[in-house]
């Protein structure tokens, strides 16, 4: 069996606002360097093929399955997962209380990922229709919540954000 | 008092998982873990002759291969249901680690331990395995056939179990002059749970025990079944179970946690953790029962049910898991749903060659009620009745007593559920106005109830246990063997506590996490008996936890108990209603005190030889795009009589969960096999169509409260019930926008699109 | 963890192209939403990669003097439907786009990637097939142009050469100007499904709005790559708008497709549905370009 040499190669970029610097084996995918060399286990593994959302991080304020998403890319990104959302002293982030106030969460394994799809929509700073925030958030499965109340604490948040009240169903 | 039950209160995780804190089994895994990747088998049936294991032993980072040559002889069932030490109450045991007779394709035949997942994926590429094959066999009915490929040599054509229910005359009662006979075939598709945490679960060895950490419902049964198939005491296993990404019945099996417990002893005791795929989630964890069900009803021109047939085969796949409960749950609603005085009912489980299947979210109801409700509407367009008239003529009657389980219908819930939903989706309105439509875009309305009882008495123990200790500041923990999966027991159980301990919620703190080593025993999530029976438990303990509480209080204050009250985390003397001291000053002195000095504690286990009946229905409302064969849902609501609402914010988001899981069993999700060898075709979430955001309307949830005499809550089944009757309803629907009765689910395209041509109404 | 043997990262595309001379076995990767898929699913296990994500110079819409648009091979679909020239002169292909998988896949998945892995169901192929897009490749000699017909050669195989990696995708003005279309994205579900059928149809118009000038018809997983149905765009030229002409036009697209059986559709069924969408697509393609049915 021939022997395979493991090549490494060393990423510097941004992660929730702070430099970082790692050498990572190159067949990391971003997944496995940010919750194996970083320990942000908010980026979950739910298919690692892109097709669920748990892993989803948000890279230079877009939202990325980071499962297939090769570590070494990440070089002179800025990313941000659940955990930068947080405030100095543990304050949640509107949209992370409005998951709590709408009881979006269940078993709570889709909800770093839709949060941050649900940062990246609210960042655009436009009014979404429910059709339109349905397609935004679409990337994401869930079987708990048939998301409706994630939904609601979107829909809220933009409107609280937006400094509207929300429209009557 | 300040009450706590009945109120929305904020989860008691949601902080830690809104923000990413909450611990899963893999974020607890120590990076130093070996990695254990399964070899699974390529064909449906046959046995392994060999495996060569050279190329796979010589590749880097490879530490142990082992195969089904390796094994233990220690055969072991994997059920979630309570040990019965009746031996004829027990579940089959018909599982190895590892197995030279391969029963479908996935089945697991080698494990490879390596350093790191690369290694150990290249090493079950790099086995050789050779097998015999046979002859395999997918169809429920075909695999009960003389001369079918025999699956297990116990049991002949294949059949794990047959029962049956007779009542009255069936054969003379139908020969009734002027009887209307109305007869479906309906089938139900195999499904998959779809949590999105796939299972996976570490072990390691410390002091000559082994420890599993597990994604599991049932950690007290998990630790029972890995020491059976181990062969080692229970005593030397333990099991903790922290936060789960969902489980859905899936997870209420013994999955790897016996595979990888063996795996760390055969390394030396080191760390192993095993993870799934969400390709092998979907074949080699365990799937909902495909079942097939055959219908008769004799029905006079006004509606009265005179006699009935009733036969269900269920597909269990390769292994029996959770075996004939399963239809046999759903054949047991068919007399008590709509009582018939003539009834032949019979059920068979019968082995295939497909993918195990287990306990899944309504556990045979959902099933049973695609084809007993697709059923009535069949009778009511056969006799020109309205559906809703004729449930309200024939639904189990208010009174209604089940003789086996002594549940009683206490309520009029039927016909209060269906007014509720009636109203929300302005049902009868729109039944008239989309009768006899044409056109190729239709519109109709569905409707269809369910039948569920909650938890698993008399057929098997119900008991749980809870313990609760009082910290110095008056506030208390509290644990039970039940688990929370993300339905949020943890959070009712705690306001259950709060009142009935007589501490505010913000006192309570629930211990999440159970360790068989220091959690009392429980059975776990399953059977929607959540807060039913740990409602008893906890009511109990509290009861003994106030007792001490107050005989503390007697010997600080020298109030008599009687004259004593714990109100809101304050020892009340009754007669004034003073304020005596707090129970954070109690517990304070109680614990420090130089003359008697206690802890204050209880834990009791409670049996409970109660059941109750949890009812609701389901209305739809579609839209049916006839050329291009497609259904959109436009609207849908659940009613629900789950009793009285612990919390009801909660209730609603676990009704929304399940109308999703509904939707999907009605319009798109199917696991699917290719004939010819038995391999599943669409095991991962692109080609397995569960629903996305995109798919669902607004789901509205609705409750009606009839308060649960036997629970000391007042409560009943609400986790299983919302994925029961949704199916039906969307099923219901469509016949009504188009007057096709479609007998099968998922109602995809490709089956409109075979119905319609059919029925003419699309040429190409 | 990827089980790759090696890991190339091209600087320029001249550095790609010589990584591809130097390493001919090595796959290519774009976003990855593709390769890294069928990594995990053991089909390319142990493969060398040549990693072309970093070349921001492939990103990005321009027009031309000419008028053509060009489209860099690694834009992104969320950015194609974002773009203002795809806005303004091919909104079509913005919407199509806009269907593949879900917003997250949207962000990784490159125009370049999903045309150069040569399947059929790719939902920007159909309109690029729709719109006579051209591929443009570069490689030791330079740079080759190829119509998007004769760059797929047959499932999964595209006309791509040793040290090639493709650049852009061009479409002229003669192609898109005053026309106007629609794409359908026919599936099990609405987002993260891969197309049962994709049909793009782009229609001219006569200045009053009566005539069909010019149709334009084609199909994904209608055939092993995506196709033209040529017969239908012939019976459709010069025809009045009117239901019968998309009747006609619908039935047509027939002569030219040929779906397969599979287990994810039958033949009879894709065959039905294309007539289907090619009607509703025509409908809503004239009624954009401002006739009316």
């Amino acid at each position: 069996m021939e022997k395979h040499v493991i090549q490494y190669e060393t990423v510097r970029f941004n992660l929730n606002g702070k430099d970082v610097e790692r050498t990572v084996d190159v067949r990391a995918s971003l997944t496995d360097m940010l919750r194996n060399d970083f320990r942000m286990t908010s980026v979950k593994k739910g298919c690692e093929v892109g097709e669920c959302g748990a892993c989803n991080v948000l890279i230079d304020g877009e939202a990325f399955n980071s499962c297939i998403y090769l570590a070494v890319w990440a070089n002179g990104k800025h990313i941000r997962t659940l955990e930068g959302l947080l405030g100095p002293n543990g304050e949640l982030s509107d949209i992370q209380q409005a998951f709590v106030d709408e009881a979006a969460i269940q078993c709570g394994f889709c909800t770093p990922g839709f949060i941050l799809t649900a940062v990246e929509i609210l960042e655009s700073g436009k009014e979404y229709t429910d059709d339109e925030l349905r397609k935004l958030l679409s990337g994401h499965l869930c079987r708990c919540t048939g998301y409706e109340n994630i939904l609601r604490a979107v829909k809220k948040t933009m409107y609280r954000r937006l400094g509207k009240p929300m429209p009557e169903q | 008092m300040s009450k706590s039950v009945g109120k929305s209160v904020v989860r008691v995780d949601a902080y830690e998982k809104a923000t990413g804190r909450a611990k899963y089994t893999d974020d607890l895994c120590d990076r130093s873990a070996l990695v254990v990747k399964i070899c699974h088998s390529t064909i449906a049936h046959g046995f392994v002759k060999s495996i060569d294991t050279t190329q796979a032993e010589a590749i880097p980072g490879v530490v142990r291969v082992l195969t089904c040559f390796d094994v233990p002889d220690h055969p072991f069932p994997t059920a979630g249901h309570p040990w019965s030490t009746d031996p004829h109450h027990q579940d089959v045991a018909d599982r190895m680690l590892l197995n030279r007779h391969v029963r479908y394709y996935g089945d697991e035949v080698a494990v490879v331990i390596a350093e790191d997942e690369v290694a150990a994926v290249q090493g079950v590429r790099a086995l050789k395995v050779e097998y015999e094959e046979l002859p395999f066999v997918l169809d429920v009915q075909k695999a009960m056939e003389e001369g079918a490929p025999q699956i297990h040599e116990e049991y002949p054509q294949n059949i794990l179990a047959h029962t049956d229910i007779r009542r009255g005359d069936y054969a003379k009662a139908s020969q009734e002059p002027g009887l209307i006979k109305v007869e479906g075939w309906y089938d139900t598709p195999t499904v998959q749970h779809c949590h999105i945490e796939n299972h996976g679960c570490f072990a390691y060895m410390e002091a000559g025990r082994v420890v599993v950490v597990s994604s599991t419902q049932i950690p007290h049964i998990v630790r029972r079944v890995v020491g059976q198939a181990l062969g080692i005491p229970w005593g030397k296993v333990r099991l903790i179970k922290p936060y789960i990404g969902g489980g859905f019945g899936n997870k209420q099996d013994a999955l790897y946690e016996p595979l990888c417990a063996w795996c760390s002893t055969m390394v030396g005791g080191r760390l192993v953790k095993l993870e799934c795929t969400r390709e092998e989630t979907f074949v080699s964890n365990r799937v909902r029962h495909a079942i097939r069900t055959h219908i008769i009803s004799w029905v006079r021109p006004d509606g009265t049910l005179v006699a009935r047939k009733f036969e269900a085969f269920s597909n269990q796949g390769a292994y029996a898991s959770h075996g004939h409960g399963v239809v046999a749950k759903g054949m047991g609603a068919f007399p008590q749903l709509y009582p018939c005085d003539n009834l032949e009912c019979d059920c068979w489980s019968v082995f295939t060659n497909r993918p195990a299947a287990g306990a899944m979210r309504g556990y045979g109801i959902p099933q049973a009620m695609f084809a007993g409700e697709s059923h009535i509407d069949d009778i009511c367009k056969a006799i020109g009745m309205t559906p809703l008239e004729f449930r309200r003529k024939n639904l189990m009657p208010v009174g209604y007593t089940d003789g086996f389980s002594k549940n009683e219908l206490y309520s009029d819930t039927f016909n209060q559920c269906m007014d509720k939903g009636m109203a929300a989706i302005d049902y009868q309105r729109k039944f008239e106005a989309y009768r006899n439509q044409t056109g190729p875009i239709r519109r109709g309305v569905g409707l269809a109830v369910f039948w569920y009882n909650t938890a698993v008495w008399p057929i098997s123990l119900e008991s749980s246990s809870c313990r609760m200790v009082v910290n110095q500041d008056g506030s208390l923990q509290f644990q039970t063997g039940e688990t929370e999966i993300g339905q949020g027991c943890d959070t009712a159980y705690s306001q259950m506590v709060a009142d009935a301990v007589g501490v505010p919620l913000s006192d309570v703190h629930v211990v999440s996490t159970q360790d068989t080593d220091v959690t009392p025993y429980g059975t776990g999530a399953y059977a929607s008996r959540q807060t039913y029976i740990g409602g008893f438990s906890i009511m109990q303990t509290a009861i003994a936890l106030r007792e001490r509480i107050l005989n503390i209080a007697h010997e600080q204050t020298r109030m008599p108990v009687s004259n004593l009250d714990l109100v809101d985390g304050q020892i009340i003397r009754k007669s004034d209603g003073r304020v005596l001291k707090s129970l954070g000053d109690l517990a304070m002195e109680s614990l420090y005190s130089l003359e008697h000095s206690q802890h204050i504690t209880a834990e009791t286990t409670a049996q409970i030889k109660s059941n109750a009946y949890s009812f609701g229905c389901s209305f739809a409302e579609v839209e049916v795009d006839i050329p291009m064969c497609k259904v959109k849902l436009l609207n849908i609501v659940n009613v629900h009589d789950c009793g009285t609402l612990i919390n009801p914010a909660l209730a609603e988001a676990q009704v929304h969960g399940g109308m999703s899981m509904a939707i999907g069993y009605g319009l798109s999700e199917e696991l699917k096999f290719d004939e010819k060898t038995g391999k599943p075709l669409n095991n991962n979430l692109l080609d397995y169509k569960l629903s996305t955001f995109m798919d669902h309307p607004t789901l509205q949830a609705a409750f009606v409260e009839n308060a649960e005499p036997t629970s000391p809550y007042g409560t009943k089944a609400l986790g299983e019930p919302p994925a029961c009757s949704g199916a039906p309803a969307i099923r219901n629907a469509i016949l009504n926008a188009t007057g096709m009765a479609i007998d099968c689910c998922p109602i995809t395209p490709h089956v409109l699109y075979r119905k319609f041509k059919e029925a003419g109404l699309i040429t190409d | 963890m990827y089980d790759m043997k090696a890991l190339y990262q091209a600087k320029s595309v001249a550095d790609a192209v010589a990584l591809r001379l130097a390493h001919p076995e090595a796959q290519i990767i774009a976003g990855g939403s593709d390769v890294l898929v069928q990594m995990r699913e053991g089909k390319r296990a142990g493969v060398e990669l040549i990693s072309i994500y970093g070349l921001d110079e492939l990103r990005g819409v321009t027009l031309e003097d000419d008028g053509t648009l060009c489209i860099g091979s690694l834009t992104s679909f969320s950015h194609i439907t974002r773009d203002p020239l795809i806005q303004q002169h091919i909104p079509v292909l913005g919407e199509a786009v806009d269907q593949v998988g879900g917003p997250q896949i949207r962000n990784i998945g490159t125009i370049g990637g999903n045309t150069c892995n040569g399947v059929t169901s790719a939902d920007s192929a159909s309109t690029l097939f729709a719109y006579d897009a051209v591929i443009e490749l570069t490689g030791p000699e330079g740079v080759r142009r190829v119509p998007i017909q004769d760059f797929y050669i047959r499932a999964g195989k595209v006309d791509i050469r040793e040290g090639e990696i493709q650049t852009a995708i061009r479409i002229s003005r003669e192609s898109y100007e005053r026309t106007f279309g629609h794409y359908i994205k026919y599936a099990m579900r609405n987002a993260m499904d891969i197309a049962t059928l994709g049909t793009s149809v782009n229609v001219r118009l006569s200045p009053d709005g009566k005539t069909v000038e010019r149709a334009r018809v084609a199909f994904g997983v209608a055939g092993p790559v995506p196709l033209r149905a040529e017969t239908a765009e012939r019976l459709a030229e010069g025809k009045p708008v009117s239901e019968e002409t998309a009747e006609a036009f619908a039935q047509a697209v027939k002569e030219d497709i040929n779906p397969r059986d599979s287990w994810r559709a039958a033949r009879d069924f894709r065959m039905h549905i294309a007539v289907e969408s090619a009607r509703r697509a025509f409908i809503e393609a004239v009624n954009r370009a401002g006739g009316a049915l």
